[in-house]
């Protein structure tokens, strides 16, 4: 990341992981760090814009500091920013803090229930974590606040 | 009666959108498909996955017919099943969906509410019956007949 005066937002990218559950909890996730625990703060993009925009989405990770949120091991977000745009800050991976976590419950990717809205929570919680943590080094500038 | 000629899987896939309702619909309407009406022909991958080159999943897409639905007129989904070596055979916009049925305007990204639901079942509806007549289906049953 390189720019001359501090940025004023977070990005924060998660996978699209249609195909799996952790997908779904991660997007879930993401949006209620945006909505409700850090707005104004927290912007993120759609990954694959990456390669459909026209060119001034693939400037985000050097303009912001970027924390990536992938669903698995596959880690889509994560690589897609270091190659379409610079280095992350830090990163997570869904599944492997499910197992962490000891969840071995069959998640839904297309219907959310009970489980997957407190999975989403706590996911939520980890990035809020890496978001503070980031301000907490002064990478971010947030006017005096938070 | 159903005859089916044509076995291969269809791939619905929607855009990643995360910035605006409706991608949720999209994705909504997709899960409708693959999951509740026609989960023995189609299927979906991660849009990200394909973006990034992965090569399993960008042969899937080489070697199936593909569906897109987009949430916005940036198209993601259908540029990048283009890049990856083959355009999809049918690409849907939520927003066309919206033209028609202005009434279902879906709330916020994270709950689409029923007016949400309605319009992606709307799709969903829509994109069964494309499934049906690429695989050569008859098109003329519905789920519950």
């Amino acid at each position: 990341m390189e720019m001359d005066a501090r940025p004023t937002k977070v990005g924060v990218l998660s996978c699209s992981g249609e195909s799996e559950a952790e997908g779904t909890i991660t997007r879930n996730a993401v949006r209620l760090v945006m909505e409700k625990y850090k707005p104004g703060l927290v912007v993120s993009l759609c990954l694959p814009l990456y390669l459909a925009g026209d060119g001034g989405e693939r400037d985000f990770a050097k303009k912001v500091p970027v924390i990536t949120v992938d669903g698995c091991e596959k880690s889509c977000a994560r690589l897609a920013t270091e190659k379409y745009s610079g280095e992350v800050e830090s990163y997570l991976d869904v599944r492997d803090l499910l197992k962490q976590w000891d969840v071995t419950d069959k998640l839904s990717r297309s219907h959310p229930g009970k489980l997957e809205e407190e999975l989403t929570e706590r996911v939520a919680q980890q990035i809020v974590k890496l978001v503070d943590h980031l301000i907490e080094e002064g990478k971010v500038d947030i006017g005096g606040e938070g | 009666m159903v005859e089916q000629t044509n076995s291969k899987k269809v791939y619905v896939i929607p855009c990643s959108g995360i910035g605006k309702p409706t991608a949720s619909v999209g994705r909504e309407a997709v899960y409708r498909v693959i999951e509740d009406k026609r989960p023995e022909c189609a299927d979906t991958i991660c849009l990200g996955l394909l973006t990034l080159g992965d090569e399993e999943t960008a042969a899937k897409v080489r070697n199936s017919d593909v569906i897109t639905i987009d949430g916005c007129a940036k198209d993601c989904a259908s540029k990048n099943v283009e890049a990856s070596g083959k355009p999809p055979i049918i690409s849907h916009r939520v927003h066309d969906y919206l033209k028609e049925h202005r009434d279902l305007k879906p709330e916020t990204v994270l709950d689409i509410g029923e007016p949400g639901k309605k319009l992606a079942e709307v799709i969903a509806e829509d994109i069964a019956e494309e499934i049906d007549q690429l695989q050569g289906k008859d098109t003329d049953h519905r789920e519950g007949e």
